[in-house]
């Protein structure tokens, strides 16, 4: 589904991905752990197309497609999707409406019809349902004054009206209590699809004992340092970064 | 003689003129009123941009004109004209006042509730003389403004809304000044009235318009008076010709635990000055000043207001968003004064300016002024181009660009629109918004 091969990228000048080769196939679950600033959200923003990234070298191609000959709105319709470390809030714009026009961009792309704000509202309750999040939320503008936790919430609640086919979450399971950890781990294994694929940016081992990875692999200074299966979070939780930097590794 | 100077000899010319008129027979305390106003106002005289006040904004074209009073009140448009003035969400009672003077051939005010008196104030001097005395030019608006002293000065007629103790108005009442195309410019000296009783509670939409293109000036006072517990209502909405002006006063002043609302919305004249005064002068009163200005052309905006905490215990939230393009201008500027001993006051000022063309330009200053200990104040101001994190977020989830600032535009707009109360009212005001910001019927809503 997603082929990375020699990615570098870098922001203002500053190249922050070395060359990162990574291999997704529909179905699969993969973690990318690593340190603060090892270049793990670069990489889910170039995934995404953000502006400020510039791709310096190597390619990626999804579903055999160049993805970074698309625009960042032509990846979404092609069902890329980024939940993001840090939700943008948009004022003015409910959560409703925001999430129809969304979808609707989305199903105009599939030749599908477009939803009516009737029909839209009944799946938009139901995906609510799963996240947890009030229908007072719907009517709130997108992210304001949110709480960490609801933004998250949000986010992954986006996913579920999206339903894409690369979701890609980044720090989602940051700053969420157990239990809002809970509801979106099992938002996003419901969502799991012998068809889709999801990559996990995160920092801690807990998240992954409510989705079971099928890869777990390691970011550390803008490369890809080690990959394993799901012992391997266990054994960076218990052992820390430090023995898998190149002079660590050497001796 | 300076410009200044005689233009101002031409107002007090008008103004001899105009007592002259028939007007001379107005109530003793009413002459004494209008015989301060013009007297101010030959103290004050135009103001220049060597005020601190006026800084940003420079009266000169309106200087320049020799706007007078309608022969015979001018035209009268026909009712079909209106039609496209009125706004049907703001209820189905309405006084129409075409060039500051009362039409009542226009106006529909039968079957008003008990305890709801509308009319013109040129009525009212005649029906209701004390409760009018009681509250007509009390605010002290005069006293600041030069503007406001010349509309006191010229005070003929104008809007009265009286409420009484306990009345709760079910529906809005609208009060609309139009001002039609003359052969030479005219002025209006549009002037309102509201009261509302304790624990009355009322809603009122102004709205001003004229015809489009037509070079007419708008002098507007409005004072609204809320009782104890009582809440009153006010939508403004400005949709003057393009090549008007239009300054106006609006002065609240609120008893214990009331409840004012004030929501102007600007889309027309070239030059609009609108000072905003509220006085929360009972404890436990709130107030919100939910303000929404969308420029484009060379037109210039400038709102000051003033938020006088006077008693302890009371709120006040503001919010200005402006949405500027072309050449366009936009001027705020937010005083918040919490007097001795109005402790516990909670106070929040925010004001946020889109700016869509390289060459439109926002000014907004905060001016807190607090002299109790014991408050919560935070104020805060932004300007600049389209948030490019904000269109990106949209772009990954599949709006198109053009998509994406047209909705991130139109939510500056919806996120002042989206504090209104009345449900048709808003719907109407979000289409205006909309066409104006998306260009015809737009989709995002
Ligand atoms: N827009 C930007 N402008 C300047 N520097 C940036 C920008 N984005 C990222 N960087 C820098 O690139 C490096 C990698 O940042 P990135 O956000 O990818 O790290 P991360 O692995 O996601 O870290 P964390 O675990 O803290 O989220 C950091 O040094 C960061 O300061
Ligand atoms: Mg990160």
């Amino acid at each position: 589904m997603l082929e990375i091969k020699g990615l570098r990228a870098s922001v203002q000048g500053t190249e922050i991905l070395h060359g990162v080769d990574l291999t997704i196939r529909a179905g699969e679950v993969h973690a990318i752990m690593g340190p603060n600033g090892s270049g793990k959200s670069t990489l889910a923003q170039v995934l995404a197309g953000h502006p400020a990234y510039t791709v310096t070298g190597g390619t990626v191609t999804y579903e055999g497609k160049d993805l970074l000959g698309l625009a960042p709105e032509e990846r979404a319709r092609e069902g890329v999707f980024l939940a993001f470390q840090y939700p943008v809030e948009i004022k003015g714009i409910t959560n409703a409406y925001f999430l129809r026009s969304a979808l609707n961009a989305i199903r105009k792309h599939r030749g599908l019809e477009e939803l009516d704000p009737i029909d839209f509202i009944g799946v938009l309750e139901e995906k609510a349902k799963a996240v947890e999040l009030g229908d007072e939320m719907m009517n709130r503008p997108v992210n304001d004054g949110f709480s960490g936790g609801e933004k998250k919430r949000n986010e992954i609640l986006q996913m579920a009206v999206l339903e894409p086919r690369l979701a890609i979450l980044d720090e989602t399971d940051s700053g969420l209590d157990i239990d809002a950890l809970k509801t979106v781990a099992n938002a996003v294994n419901r969502l799991r699809r012998p068809d889709n694929a999801t990559l996990i940016v995160t920092h801690y081992q807990r998240l992954l004992n409510y989705i079971t990875p099928d890869f777990v692999h390691v970011l550390a200074d803008g490369r890809i340092v080690k990959s394993g299966g799901k012992e391997l979070a266990h054994e960076l939780e218990a052992r820390g970064y430090d023995w898998l930097r190149p002079e660590a590794a050497a001796v | 003689m300076t410009a200044p100077a005689a233009a101002a000899e031409h107002y007090l010319a008008a103004h001899r003129a105009f007592l002259g008129n028939g007007a001379g027979a107005a109530p003793a305390w009413l002459a004494a009123l209008r015989a301060r106003g013009i007297a101010r106002f030959g103290e004050l005289g135009f103001p220049t941009t060597h005020l601190e006040e006026w800084r940003f904004t420079s009266v000169a074209p309106i200087v320049a004109t020799p706007f007078a009073l309608p022969h015979g009140g001018g035209t009268s448009p026909a009712e079909r004209d209106l039609e496209a003035f009125l706004l049907p969400g703001a209820g189905r009672h309405r006084l129409v006042f075409v060039n500051g003077r009362f039409a009542p051939r226009l106006s529909a005010t039968a079957g008003l509730p008990a305890g709801v008196t509308a009319m013109s104030l040129a009525e009212a001097l005649v029906r209701d003389p004390e409760g009018v005395r009681a509250h007509l030019g009390t605010s002290g608006a005069d006293a600041a403004s030069a503007f406001a002293a010349l509309n006191t000065a010229f005070l003929a007629d104008g809007a009265y809304v009286h409420v009484a103790a306990g009345t709760v108005v079910p529906e809005p009442l609208q009060i609309l000044f139009v001002a039609t195309a003359e052969p030479e410019p005219v002025v209006a000296h549009a002037r309102t009235l509201i009261v509302a009783e304790r624990l009355a509670q009322v809603a009122v939409v102004e709205s001003y318009a004229g015809a489009e293109g037509a070079r007419y000036l708008t002098n507007a006072v409005t004072e609204v008076v809320a009782g104890e517990g009582a809440r009153a209502e006010v939508y403004r909405i400005q949709r003057e010709s393009l090549g008007a002006f239009h300054v106006a006063t609006t002065h609240s002043r609120q008893g214990r635990d009331s409840v004012v609302h004030v929501h102007p919305v600007a889309f027309g004249a070239a030059l609009a000055r609108h000072d905003l005064t509220a006085v929360l002068d009972g404890a436990g009163s709130s107030c919100l000043l939910n303000g929404l200005y969308l420029g484009d052309g060379a037109q210039h905006f400038d709102h000051h207001t003033v938020i006088d905490h006077a008693q302890p215990h009371a709120e006040s939230h503001e919010y200005f968003n402006g949405v500027l393009d072309g050449r366009s201008r936009g001027v705020f500027n937010g005083r918040i004064i919490v007097r001795p001993g109005a402790q516990r006051t909670d106070s929040k000022q925010t004001n946020n300016n889109l700016l869509l063309s390289e060459e439109a330009r926002a000014d907004s200053q905060p001016q807190l002024e607090i002299y109790a200990d014991d408050v919560k104040c935070t104020h805060g101001a932004t300007l600049g181009p389209i948030d490019e994190k904000a269109l990106f977020y949209l772009k990954s989830r599949g709006l198109g660009a053009a998509e994406a600032r047209a909705l991130v535009t139109y939510g500056f707009g919806a996120e002042i629109l989206g504090r209104m109360a009345i449900p048709e009212l808003r719907a109407q005001l979000d289409g205006l918004v909309r066409a104006r910001l998306l260009g015809g019927g737009g989709s995002a809503g």
